[in-house]
């Protein structure tokens, strides 16, 4: 079996500042997922995992290594070939969404800037397609809640029909009823479109339900790449992991 | 529709075309707007006084410029003057109209330069970031740094007195604030996470600046400039009154005053009534600024 890695990353560095300000974010992370995989990166807050989700969307320019997206090796600048290809989805749904925007601009114009035809058929079938009727379509952020928001979140996301997504946190700011629902929604989605996933939590609940593969993160550098099995299994090999899990399980109790 | 009353349609929650919801958004801004009696007053104070600059020939007793040295100075309610008439004789009522059309002239000009060129200033400063942000603010400290009255005393100056040219000297001496503002604005919604979104799209800075920026900037410079027309309608009048601005015969408010002065102690009214009009307008201005910063601040709360 021949799969394709959709993303490759080697040696990626990223930092904040410069000379004696400069801090390291991420330090030489290599991970690999392949084409309709989907990837968790876990660890506690502070540990790098939301920057390399940025690093790889092109949202932090001070990064050294080798990254290869979809068969694209990434330099300083992403190409608009690149943002058709690659979409995110972020972990504030109320940050996320134009305060003064209605779904159908906001969806309208993701569907212009990539050069899509037919945007009035094709929103109402996104709307659809993330379980939102019709009936949201022209209403502003502030009419809607947390996970309807969220829903419009990957709505655009999904826009340009990319074939990977960056979830960074898609589910923590959400009730715990609603973070199911759109764990479910990016589920099925995945398997409709085919798509790729990298995910970053700090749940390793949601990593599990989600991801066949993922990396744990400590302090910017990646511990150890797991499959989702092993981390059910207890299957690893290393302190922090076993750490990481034994809390996971103490706070599921 | 038919079964339904326009106020419904407006208020639903479930609008089912782009107009309805825009239509719907300025609506409910309107009754939060209307709920506000103080802003309600500014807002009728200012609709008169359009309605009496744009029907003052109707409404004219007189000629403003027509002289009657035979009448000069004659107090409010006699021989026919309402307000009273001037050392020349001009009926200060028909004056009063004819200015509050200067005056509005001179308030619609400054509104649409200043804040224009404060807010593109500030937000490709505060987008940009770098070293276009420190040129661009430095310029904006200058200006910033001279006292308003009297760089606009010199610009009329240097290009001759006049309305025009207040306006523009005014304006020139109005916008580093909306610059100051918008850049601060800018600021705050520069690494939010709608703006890398729609950066994920493809979107590039002129189109983010222009159309996501500016839309969230606007609701406080508008309010700003409501609540500066005052203070540019005071700078009016006072060019005026220094002979700089409106140039006589014309009827500007500022320019009576300063006439009326002379005459302050026997003649009261010559100097106070265009100044209870300055006095009106400013006021009219302050109250609907408080009004529009309840319904259009987006951190008021209906967010």
């Amino acid at each position: 079996m021949t799969v394709s890695n959709a993303i490759e990353v080697r040696d990626l560095t990223v930092w904040f500042g410069s000379g004696t300000e400069r801090s390291d974010a991420v330090k030489r992370a290599t991970f690999s997922v392949a084409e309709g995989g989907s990837f968790g990166l876990v660890g506690e807050s502070g540990s790098g995992k939301s920057t390399i989700l940025r690093a790889i969307a092109g949202l932090v320019p001070t990064w050294s290594g080798e990254m290869t997206v979809a068969g694209e090796p990434l330099g300083r600048k992403r190409s608009p070939a690149f943002y058709k290809k690659v979409q995110m989805v972020f972990q504030d749904p109320y940050g996320s969404l134009h305060p003064r925007q209605t779904v159908d601009r906001v969806l309208s114009e993701a569907m212009q800037l990539h050069g899509l035809t037919d945007i009035d058929r094709r929103i109402a079938r996104l709307l659809e397609d993330v379980g939102l009727g019709t009936g949201f379509r022209f209403r502003y952020p502030h009419q809607l809640s947390g996970g309807q928001r969220q829903r419009v979140a990957i709505a655009r996301a999904l826009a340009p029909e990319p074939k990977i997504l960056l979830l960074d946190e898609p589910t923590s700011a959400l009730d715990v009823s609603v973070q199911a629902e759109i764990l479910n929604l990016l589920a099925d989605l995945r398997r409709e479109r085919a798509l790729t996933y990298v995910m970053v939590s700090h749940d390793l609940g949601v990593v599990g339900h989600l991801c066949e593969r993922a990396a744990v993160m400590q302090q910017g550098e990646i511990v150890e790449v797991v499959t989702v099995e092993s981390l059910r299994t207890g299957a690893v090999t290393q302190d922090y992991t076993r750490h990481l899990l034994a809390s996971a399980i103490a706070s599921a109790r | 529709m038919s079964e339904q009353t326009l106020r419904q349609w407006l208020l639903s929650d479930e609008p089912t075309s782009r107009r309805q919801a825009r239509l719907s958004a300025w609506y409910q801004g309107w009754l939060a707007f209307r709920s506000n009696t103080l802003a309600m007053l500014g807002l009728l104070i200012l609709v008169f006084l359009i309605l009496c600059a744009l029907f003052a020939p109707l409404l004219a007793t007189h000629d403003p410029f027509t002289q009657d040295l035979a009448m000069r100075l004659q107090p409010p309610g006699e021989s026919g003057y309402l307000l009273g008439s001037d050392s020349l004789g001009r009926d200060i009522y028909s004056r009063l109209l004819y200015g509050a059309r200067i005056s509005l002239y001179i308030v619609l000009l400054v509104a649409m330069v200043a804040p224009l060129l404060g807010l593109v200033i500030g937000t490709v400063a505060g987008y940009a970031g770098g070293w276009l942000d420190v040129v661009l603010m430095r310029i904006t400290d200058i200006f910033l740094a001279f006292p308003r009255l009297i760089l606009a005393l010199a610009f009329v100056a240097a290009l001759g007195a006049g309305i025009e040219n207040a306006v523009l000297a005014i304006s020139l001496t109005a916008w580093p604030p909306y610059a100051r503002i918008a850049r601060a604005e800018t600021l705050t919604y520069r690494n939010a996470e709608f703006i890398h979104a729609i950066k994920l799209q493809g979107a590039g800075p002129i189109r983010i600046i222009t159309r996501h920026i500016w839309p969230l900037c606007l609701s406080s410079l508008v309010i700003r400039v409501t609540l500066d027309m005052a203070g540019i309608i005071l700078t009016a009048a006072g060019l005026g009154f220094l002979g700089l601005g409106a140039q006589p015969p014309s009827p500007e408010w500022g320019a009576m005053i300063s006439e009326g002065r002379k005459y302050i102690l026997d003649h009261w009214w010559v100097a106070t009534i265009p100044g209870l009009a300055i006095f009106a307008i400013s006021l009219a201005f302050n109250l609907l600024g408080d009004g529009l910063r309840d319904v259009m601040d987006p951190k008021g709360g209906t967010q």
